[in-house]
């Protein structure tokens, strides 16, 4: 009996396995400390997406799963894994929110960034699909009217491009400016799928009008906002600066809440 | 690393540390886990689940108590709680397994499927054996941790670790009686 016990014991140890690797692994997904990625269909076809327990980590278009690894682990330095798809609700989040439903919380992933950028990037969320905003506007929007620049440099790093819709912000002379996901030709595809008539846009742009007013509510508004499309021609009113608009007469929009922007 | 130069680590840099606690105490929470629900795929889930509450519990306990912490033990009453609340909430779903039922488990499930297997006989023990059985053998844990984890104390566990042994043996020798005669 004894010996038998003992035999006993020694088999309970024997009830010791190994984990499938599958189990660290996603444990350290699901607490930010690696992440996961896989490919999303979008405007611009698929593009891929990492995530953790966070949220959305890092969107780029790469040629391959090699090049996007690279990127990742360049710019944000955790491990990283090939899934098979993104998790079912992060999945259709991140497809109304590209759809343009900006009640659609895709939970984001932003640490080790600045401040500065991240407040860039959360204004930018704000911006309608189907309308553009100039990089002063972020600045002004944000409270640091003068950084122009940085706030076009923050855009040019956003690490989760599309989901956060950086191609909403255009220079302040209206042409549509550089875009990270590949170039002013992609940016004008992505604009253009979400409704925005990009050509018009230049054309206002190449007259020099910023701004568009109503001559019934003396309201002046940036040329894509929502209330500004619905302005009739007859009543159509082009400005080049708000101080013209305001010596007409005119109150800034208080949807897309116009500033005055240098090109 | 020892666990307490390994809590120590956690204490002062928990992000940079959590991996290494994952890849050395992530076995013992899937085997307590494996033998305690007798199902694979729950005790993924709940390994995982533990030790996700681990990193969170760890994010809120001020450095002190990391420091103090019995690591193996600590984890062992999260695995145990996860586990619990698997079951818990899989009650709805499915049938709960049967807790007081070694003799009859085996005998209605048949020699062919039950046989001899140790983990079944484990998984059929009764709740209040089976815990302290799988933390004695399976995970190495000693008495005193034992009764830290499930707040017995020890004399109760050691009782219970010697009736649990008890059970094994006679399902064990009827299993086989079983087989024999089949």
């Amino acid at each position: 009996m004894n010996a038998n016990v003992t035999n006993l014991e020694a088999d309970l140890r024997e009830l010791r396995v190994s984990a499938p690797p599958a189990v660290a692994r996603r444990a350290l997904v699901a607490v930010g400390l690696a992440d996961e990625y896989a490919s999303v269909a979008s405007p611009i076809g698929d593009v891929l997406v990492a995530w953790n327990g966070r949220g959305v980590s890092f969107v780029a278009r790469a040629g391959d799963d090699t090049e996007f690894e690279r990127r990742f682990v360049a710019e944000v330095g955790r491990p990283l894994a090939r899934a098979d798809a993104v998790p079912d609700r992060l999945a259709n989040a991140i497809r109304r929110r590209l759809g343009g439903d900006r009640r659609a919380a895709v939970p984001l992933d932003l640490r080790n960034r600045t401040p500065f950028e991240v407040a860039v990037w959360r204004k930018a969320l704000e911006i309608p699909r189907g309308e553009v905003r100039p990089y002063g506007w972020i600045a002004a929007e944000i409270g640091r009217p003068k950084a122009v620049r940085a706030v076009g440099s923050a855009l040019g790093h956003n690490p989760v491009p599309l989901v956060v819709p950086c191609h909403r912000v255009v220079r302040g002379d209206g042409t549509i400016g550089q875009y990270s996901m590949g170039g002013p030709e992609v940016k004008r595809r992505v604009l253009t799928s979400e409704g925005v008539d990009v050509d018009a846009l230049v054309d206002l742009a190449s007259r020099g009008v910023r701004y568009v007013g109503s001559d019934t509510t003396r309201i002046v508004c940036h040329p894509t906002c929502h209330q500004a499309r619905r302005i009739q021609p007859a009543h159509r009113v082009p400005f080049r600066s708000l101080a013209a608009a305001a010596a007409d007469g005119y109150r800034p929009c208080r949807s897309c809440r116009p500033v005055a922007v240098a090109a | 690393m020892d666990d307490t130069e390994l809590a120590r680590r956690l204490a002062s840099d928990l992000d940079g540390t959590f991996e290494t606690l994952v890849r050395t105490h992530v076995d013992r929470c899937f085997s307590i886990a494996l033998r305690l629900l007798a199902d694979a795929s729950d005790a993924e889930e709940v390994a995982q689940d533990a030790l996700v509450r681990a990193y969170r519990a760890l994010e809120r306990y001020p450095a002190e108590r990391i420091r103090e912490l019995d690591l193996r033990a600590w984890l062992a009453t999260i695995t145990l709680n996860a586990a619990r609340s698997r079951r818990r909430r899989q009650a709805d779903r499915r049938p709960p397994l049967s807790l007081d039922a070694v003799g009859s488990e085996s005998r209605s499930a048949g020699a062919q499927t039950v046989g001899s297997s140790l983990a079944s006989l484990v998984a059929g023990l009764p709740e209040r054996y089976r815990a302290p059985i799988v933390l004695r053998y399976v995970d190495d844990l000693t008495y005193s941790q034992i009764a830290q984890v499930l707040g017995r104390p020890e004399g109760t566990l050691k009782a219970q670790v010697h009736r649990g042994l008890a059970l094994l043996h006679a399902a064990h020798d009827a299993a086989e009686r079983e087989e024999l005669s089949a």
